[in-house]
């Protein structure tokens, strides 16, 4: 996911997309900010802008303690130190949840106001947010290390965007008349599945809170709101803001707490209607494994990616390198659709990766909340070491290490853009989903051969093509099994566009007009017409 | 499932008594040796049906050929029990080879690389060669099924014929969008075929459930795997066969009969199947989801099971009534997904209408499904026999009232008295788990609140029936009923373009009309950036 496109779409040039992150890099390099091969990380992080002033559950327009009366405590990912200790909601919490948004859906006004009504809260909640924009943006950075500038210029207005766009939707949710066979009269109604339980992720909170929530809430369901473990704050902040906007006690619960537990309990809850999950393709398995052997609720799930990130011999080398490294380490490299495999032609080869490499090599990494950073810290000590992992899979198995390749500093989870080259498809690296700052570039000589490569993955989620020839950016956008194509840019993301995967990337698309259908269920209603004017 | 009897729209320009076709010329045919369920029947011999089985080997890459193993399994004639034929079992290894000559297709062969009007040309005249062969195949569906002759070639082969041509006209119909974007991209969405679609189709209803399916995954592009039902192999292979006539390209459609846990297991796991379709009990469609989540995340539709609500109210016309509540039930032997299971009668109206409720279903004509007249044939096998049994003695151990039926009839096949049972209560079995028979359930209510709050009181939510001359208690059950149809003062009204899906354990996504496309496509965004666009 990503966002970058708000502020920066308006400015015509593909590569500008990358603008607001490099813009400036010099500059700020000489206030004290640190190339990666620099020893950094070694001042004092700066203190965040914000306090955390909800870290309870949200249940029924409440904050309250867990029911076990546990927490856990939430990370500063630049230190590995605590932010503040969460309330930890495990399964009598969800049922809790769950039985506030089901009554909130069978008794409550959510579902029985007019749509006008709906979209007026939601409007006035996008209002408030961009109220407290940077608070939030504090918020996000702090809880999960991405750039401040990331943050407060692009994905909060986003977030903000994003509910207005479903704010919009909700007043034109359109049923059919249909055509019959006979004297019938035939509609459709398009009404709201009843109680949705969302599982979201840890490396765009806000984001992912938008796309889940946004559709649910527009289509007049209601919502348990699962938060990954990693970075609860910035969905309680919100929530807050929600109900302040006028929503109804009930409609949307949010809970904070762990996949096996919470997540778990809300996926095989049988009060639930509908399940929409993003994270990983492992986790996604069990979501809907626990879906079918609980109720069979119905489910969207936004998985893990393998993308290709094709650069066709006629490309601009320049703006391919640029758009490449910005589609790989955006948000730390932790996008699902990070184009984490790319495809070179051999004509462009060694001039792209020895500029790849130097566009690396001046990344500038380091404190978050520091002007002019481009990447922060990895989101927990799991994923760092993961990643880490991965890189040593990647020398181990004969890849050229070009540069990076190791931790940053030594306190938190930084680690230095790294960029591999000489990859061959069988590797793990080349398979398997790093998610994390390692850029691996592999040699195509043809395009039969490249849309082979790209396509032999479990994966589907998005691509990247670079060309300036309208066939083969035809040939490619058909041929790629994925659920995104992007042309010459990569990480478009405005709210009209849907975003989903083929294959094991997922099911079901999120955003656009097709998002809605995820939080619809269509009802036919037939009735026999007498002596009618027309059929 | 599914129904049809409306393609009798033969029928249906004549108004809202939809029975009429079935019970059409009962008392003449009663005349004929047709039995009503009370006499002693089916002591003739069974009619010869006026059909020959020339396939009986499983359809891939467009030959028909015997099961890797080479083993067959007996098809029985549910009015006997005798066997059929003997038909080649696919198992895990068929469907493989299957599999591998469909996904061969796609990513290679000329299907979604034709036209969509070239498609569309083969599915019409596909739907024209079934017309031709119309009573054959009717007959070879009464047969294998036990459903009434009249019923397939009338209603069932002609429904086929109209769903062919209707999606046929949607392959040319495809339109992905464009989209507004908040900068200066060019937005684009292609609606792309999904790939291999594997179909699991049940035995009530083979030849429509085989249109559902195959229809809108062929109108996309995608290629096929269907597993049909042990139990009624047939019908689909001597179709597939027309459809090659056609002009079907090998290996778009593959056929393979054989039974859930192998055949069917393996295309539900299968790695190289984008897309998974099933029709049948919920209990299945849970494993079958089951297999798609462990094994490649395929995407599934579920067509499942119900215990649909039939709602008299107290403004109904009661004949009418009477009349739609009895067709709800016990069309198709009882074996509908969608039967009118649990009949709600408002309290004022209940006793007149269990009367007349009683007094149709003694009247109901049963017998070999080859004679005319006949509106109920055998149930489809000793399994289902049994427990349609079974359920109607819980019926009577928990003291709901038998007013009639409560018995097989005759002493061969699978035949089963129309059984009503009235003092019916929410809790007992015989109302909350599918029977899937010709035993009606009759529940009396006393206002619109409560019959909400019970007919939505269950795990399924497939359909109702609402029976009423007022505008606001139409709409307000139309609303409250958590099912995805409402017929108001009609059932089983199954056109082509109205959607048929279920809520809650029901199902997961909807069959026919529009929304069945999304079943089979992918969609994929394109985004390009814009130099100087003369609009944003």
């Amino acid at each position: 996911m990503a966002a970058l496109r708000l502020l920066l779409s308006r400015s015509s040039l593909s590569s500008s997309s990358v603008a607001l992150l490099s813009r400036g890099k010099n500059s700020y390099l000489g206030r004290g900010i640190w190339k990666y091969s620099t020893t950094a990380a070694i001042e004092e992080p700066i203190k965040p802008p914000v306090s955390v002033d909800h870290t309870q559950l949200l249940i029924n327009g409440k904050f309250v303690d867990a029911a076990s009366g546990k927490t856990f405590p939430t990370l500063d990912p630049r230190t590995g130190e605590v932010i503040a200790h969460v309330a930890e909601g495990d399964a009598e919490d969800v049922n809790l949840a769950v039985s506030a948004a089901r009554k909130a859906f069978d008794e409550g006004p959510w579902p029985r106001l007019t749509a006008y009504e709906r979209s007026r809260i939601m409007f006035r909640f996008a209002d408030l947010v961009e109220k407290h924009n940077d608070e939030i943006a504090a918020l996000e950075t702090w809880d999960n290390g991405k750039p401040y500038e990331q943050s407060a210029k692009i994905e909060v207005p986003m977030f903000a965007r994003l509910f207005r766009y479903y704010a919009g939707w909700a007043d034109k949710i359109h049923g059919l008349t249909v055509p019959a066979d006979g004297p019938y009269h035939v509609q459709t109604l398009h009404e709201p599945i009843g109680v949705a339980g969302q599982i979201i992720p840890w490396n765009f909170p806000l984001l992912m809170y938008a796309w889940k929530v946004g559709p649910a809430l527009a289509c007049g369901n209601t919502v348990v709101l699962k938060t990954a473990e990693q970075t609860p704050l910035s969905a309680l902040f919100v929530s807050k803001l929600f109900h302040e906007a006028g929503l109804p006690a009930g409609v949307l619960n949010v809970v904070s707490g762990y996949g096996p537990t919470a997540g778990s309990a809300l996926a095989s809850h049988m009060d639930v209607d509908k399940v929409a999950f993003t994270g990983s393709t492992e986790t996604g398995k069990i979501v809907l494994e626990l879906a079918a052997k609980s109720n069979l609720k119905v489910v969207t799930l936004e998985l893990g990616g393998k993308s290709p990130f094709i650069v066709c011999e006629d490309a601009d080398v320049d703006k391919a390198v640029e758009l490449a490294h910005f589609a790989l380490f955006f948000n730390q490299g932790q996008c699902c659709c990070a184009g984490s495999r790319t495809f070179v032609h051999e004509r462009v080869y060694d001039e792209f990766v020895e500029k790849a490499k130097a566009r690396a090599v001046q990344r500038v990494v380091g404190d978050p909340f520091k002007n002019g950073i481009e990447q922060g810290p990895q989101v927990d000590s799991d994923q760092f070491e993961k990643i880490l992992k991965y890189i040593r899979a990647g020398v181990d198995c004969g890849a050229t290490l070009e540069t990076g390749g190791e931790r940053l500093g030594t306190k938190g989870y930084y680690i230095k853009p790294t960029v591999f080259s000489n990859v061959k498809d069988d590797m793990l690296i080349a398979k398997e989903e790093i998610f994390g700052p390692v850029q691996t570039i592999l040699k195509y000589k043809d395009l039969d051969d490249v849309i082979r490569r790209a396509n032999a993955s479990q994966y589907g989620l998005a691509a990247g093509v670079f060309t300036q020839n309208i066939d083969t950016a035809n040939t490619l956008t058909r041929a790629l099994r994925v659920g995104t194509v992007w042309v010459n840019c990569f990480d478009t993301f405005d709210a009209a566009i849907p975003f989903g995967g083929y294959k094991m990337s997922g099911q079901g698309r999120e955003k656009g007009v097709y998002s809605l259908k995820n939080y619809l269920q269509v009802k036919a209603v037939v009735t026999p017409l007498t002596n009618p004017a027309w059929l | 499932m599914a129904a049809a009897w409306r393609i009798s729209s033969l029928i249906s320009r004549s108004l809202s008594v939809p029975p009429a076709f079935l019970s059409l010329g009962r008392n003449s045919s009663l005349r004929r040796g047709v039995h009503r369920f009370s006499t002693a029947a089916l002591i003739e011999e069974p009619i010869t049906p006026p059909v020959q089985i020339n396939h009986t080997k499983l359809l891939i890459n467009g030959q028909f050929v015997d099961s890797a193993s080479g083993k067959t399994f007996p098809t029985l004639d549910p009015r006997t029990g005798d066997v059929i034929a003997h038909v080649a079992e696919g198992d895990a290894e068929d469907i493989n080879r299957a599999v591998s000559a469909a996904r061969k297709a796609f990513d290679e062969g000329p299907w979604p690389r034709m036209t969509a009007y070239e498609r569309s040309r083969i599915l019409l005249r596909f739907a024209d060669l079934v017309e031709k062969h119309s009573d054959e195949l009717a007959a070879l569906e009464a047969w294998n099924c036990g459903k009434p002759y009249e019923q397939a070639a009338k209603s069932e082969l002609p429904l086929f014929v109209r769903l062919f041509h209707y999606y046929a006209g949607w392959a040319d119909k495809i339109h992905g969008l464009t989209v507004p974007a908040d900068g200066p991209y060019d937005v684009q969405t292609l609606h792309e075929p999904i790939g291999v679609a594997g179909q699991i189709i049940p035995w009530n209803f083979p030849l429509v459930m085989f249109a559902w399916k195959v229809g809108p995954a062929l109108a996309c592009g995608n290629t096929i795997v269907l597993k049909t039902a042990e139990q009624t192999p047939l019908t689909a292979l001597y179709v597939a066969k027309l459809f090659h006539e056609a002009g079907l390209p090998p290996g778009v459609l593959n056929i393979v009969s054989g039974f859930g846990p192998t055949a069917g297991a393996a295309l539900a796991s299968h790695m190289d199947v984008d897309k998974l379709a099933f029709t049948g009990s919920t209990e299945t469609g849970k494993i079958v989801l089951e297999l798609a989540a462990k094994s490649n995340l395929k995407p599934v539709t579920l067509e499942l099971g119900g215990k649909s609500p039939f709602i008299i109210c107290e403004d109904a016309d009661i004949d009418k009534a009477v009349e739609l509540a009895h067709f709800a039930l016990f069309f198709n032997q009882g074996q509908c997904c969608c039967a009118g299971s649990r009949t709600f009668v408002h309290e004022r109206i209940h006793d007149e209408f269990l009367e007349k409720s009683k007094a149709r279903a003694m009247r109901r004509t049963v017998g070999d499904p080859f004679k005319k007249g006949i509106e109920q044939g055998p149930q489809i096998d000793t399994e289902q026999f049994e427990k349609v049994l079974r359920y109607i003695r819980s019926g009577i151990e928990s003291k709901a009232t038998l007013e009639c039926g409560g018995g097989r009839l005759g002493s061969k096949g699978f035949y089963i008295k129309p059984t009503v049972f009235s003092n019916v209560q929410d809790d007992m079995l015989i109302a909350k788990d599918e029977i899937f028979g010709p035993v009606q359930s009759i529940l009396k209510f006393n206002d619109l609140g409560d019959v909400i709050r019970r007919a939505n009181a269950t795990r399924y939510g497939l359909a109702a029936g609402v029976f009423t001359s007022n505008v606001d208690t139409a709409n307000t059950l139309s609303r409250a009923l958590k099912v995805g149809t409402v017929w108001v003062n009609c059932f089983d009204v199954f056109d082509a373009a109205i959607p048929f899906g279920g809520y809650k354990m029901s199902g997961i996504g909807r069959e026919k009309g529009i929304y069945s496309l999304h079943n089979y496509l992918q969609v994929k965004a394109v985004v390009t950036p814009l130099k100087s666009p003369a609009w944003l």
